[in-house]
């Protein structure tokens, strides 16, 4: 994981060097003036070898310094933290739902292969990876927002300050981002249900006399979920990912919109602090699925 | 590192004799296998068509305006209604499929070319190269996908063209890795032993005896990104990171109707929005029907 993650901080690093042109004159745009640019270069650093200026900047990223926003001057990290809670609330509601569809409905999908729900559910498996979300969160606005005006169409209200209406608008845009992760979990709890049941032990426990639910609950469900694991695993560390859209759409306050927002403000720091710990976080989740996995599954070992 | 769990928990069953061998299906063969290659095929074809045909369909300009007619809902003279600038949003769709297709194209060919030669070449070569190649893959790999494409495009600026190369970089080790694991079971079976030990040269032995057996994978990932770039070209376009106005783009026209759903004006977003739906479907449909008609070990 060592290289990798040195040649992920390089690659984040070189990112405000792939600009075509000065950075510094492309992030002034037209009120760069000759002056302001050398004094940009400077904040920069941009007047350093290449080498020392990745020296500086790890050394800083190490410390916990990831520079300040060029257009507000508040400090990276700083930005991210207070948005983060914002992003974290969106993607855990988002997980909550995925799997609240998934697992009944693949297991049940499982059970009765061949019927109609299992039909509907492939069907919905295919549907959910095959809409973008920003187009399901448009549905979305337009079916619950617009036309049965159930729920507000955008914007936050933190927790702490009226759970009720935090939650309201949660829920569109909880819902607009947990559906493709629905359709992947469901997919994988099905097709991994199926294997399970067609194992000898089912045969075994359904022989020795338990009852029918138990053996799907205690003997199927439990193994199967395995494989559910590492896809959850992966989307947990996907969060950042998959806001980003979403909380374009619903103007929600988090990491996401802070990245989008300073895209468009050419706010290169924050750009790279928040492309640092989306690939950081994605790293550390797939670390933790494998050691996961081994832990579930004890036929898996490492070497 | 994920991919350790996933080759311990299921290593690939060994072919028996001849299953494998038999890598030139024909295409009424594979059609009679899974007769949903042909309802999706059609699918695509279709779409395709219509993005070619779109003058001939739509008499109206895409991008010329016409504020006199802003904003009108569908009716006989504009099927799909006209967008805030007058604009016929039927002709903009259609022509959409001008912009979207070619882009999921491209993005398919960086990525396969790319991917598909670093794959070949740390197979085939092994050792330091294959280490070396492979550390590169991974540094990719290790960011979500999305991120890394919005970080190139705000790198490189906004664009079509930078959406392409983003969309097309965040494909290269899905078709690395394909390729590789491909090349390192093929390296190992009798027939690249004997073709080795008749004095077949490397390049011949990698042209003729590696990449044919290649392919069955590689045209099931290509269907299956194809429909993964559409849908990223549409996400790009829709934060305003790809196509830039007046450029008829599917993902840019959904951003775009979306600011008039309050008024009233449903179908800016969701016609255009429909059309991905279609194509993204069109691709991931075709992508799992090849793979069951093609992958030895679900063939029945």
């Amino acid at each position: 994981m060592a290289p990798v993650a040195f040649l992920v901080s390089v690659a984040v690093f070189l990112l405000i060097h792939l600009t075509p042109g000065d950075p510094a004159a492309i992030i002034l745009g037209e009120e760069g003036s000759a002056s302001t640019i050398a004094a940009l270069h400077k904040e920069l650093g941009l007047d350093q070898p290449l080498t020392t200026q990745y020296a500086i900047w790890i050394a800083r990223v190490l410390h916990g310094d990831l520079g300040s926003s060029l257009r507000t001057h508040q400090p990276v990290t700083q930005a991210i933290g207070e948005r983060l809670p914002a992003t974290l609330e969106l993607g855990l509601a988002a997980l909550l739902w995925s799997l609240a569809v998934a697992i009944p409905l693949g297991t049940v999908a499982a059970l009765r292969r061949g019927s109609l729900l299992d039909v509907l559910a492939s069907g919905f498996t295919v549907a959910g990876v095959s809409v973008p979300n920003f187009f399901i969160g448009i549905l979305l606005i337009l079916l619950m927002g617009l036309a049965l005006r159930l729920f507000p169409v955008g914007g936050f209200v933190p927790f702490t300050e009226d759970p009720f209406q935090n939650l309201r608008h949660l829920l569109l845009p909880a819902l607009t981002l947990g559906t493709a992760g629905a359709a992947i979990n469901m997919r994988f709890t099905r097709s991994s249900m199926i294997e399970v049941l067609g194992q000898d032990y089912i045969r075994t426990a359904r022989a020795k006399g338990a009852p029918w639910l138990r053996v799907v609950r205690a003997h199927a469900l439990k193994n199967a979920l395995i494989p559910v694991v590492t896809v959850v695993g992966i989307q947990v560390g996907s969060i950042i990912e998959g806001a980003l859209v979403t909380e374009t759409v619903f103007s929600w306050p988090g990491v996401g919109k802070l990245a989008v927002d300073g895209i468009f403000g050419r706010d290169y720091p924050v750009i790279q602090g928040i492309v640092l710990i989306a690939a950081l976080s994605y790293m550390v989740a797939n670390l933790l699925v494998d050691l996961t996995y081994a832990y579930l599954d004890p036929r898996i070992t490492y070497s | 590192m994920s991919t350790a769990a996933a080759y311990q928990a299921g290593p690939p069953e060994p072919l028996a004799p001849g299953e494998g061998g038999d890598v030139r299906l024909s295409l009424p063969a594979l059609v009679r296998s899974q007769p949903r290659i042909l309802f999706a095929g059609g699918l695509l074809l279709l779409l395709v068509l219509t993005a070619l045909l779109a003058p001939a369909i739509s008499g109206h300009d895409p991008i010329l305006t016409d504020p006199d007619n802003a904003l009108l809902a569908p009716s006989r003279g504009h099927w799909m209604g006209t967008d805030e600038l007058g604009r016929d949003l039927l002709a903009r769709v259609l022509w959409g499929g001008r912009v979207s297709l070619p882009v999921a194209f491209v993005a398919v060919v960086v990525g396969l070319s790319v991917g598909g030669l670093t794959g070949l070449v740390a197979g085939y070569r092994g050792r330091v190269t294959d280490l070396l190649l492979m550390r590169a893959v991974d540094a990719i790999l290790a960011f979500p996908a999305l991120i890394l494409a919005i970080a190139i495009v705000s790198a490189l600026g906004p664009s079509l063209r930078n959406a392409m190369i983003a969309i097309g970089i965040v494909q290269i080790p899905v078709y690395a890795r394909l390729t590789r694991a491909q090349v390192l079971q093929l390296k190992g079976l009798d027939f690249v032993a004997a073709a080795r030990a008749l004095g077949a040269s490397p390049l011949r032995l990698v042209a003729r005896h590696l990449v044919p057996n290649l392919l069955n994978p590689l045209i099931v990932q290509v269907s299956l990104s194809a429909a993964f770039a559409i849908l990223a070209e549409a996400t790009l376009s829709f934060l305003g990171l790809g196509a830039q106005p007046p450029t008829p783009d599917w993902g840019f026209m959904i951003n775009d109707g979306s600011r008039f759903l309050a008024n009233g004006a449903w179908w800016l977003a969701l016609a255009p929005g429909l059309a991905i739906c279609l194509a993204v479907f069109g691709f991931n449909w075709l992508g799992d029907s090849l793979r069951d008609a093609l992958d030895p070990r679900l063939r029945r």
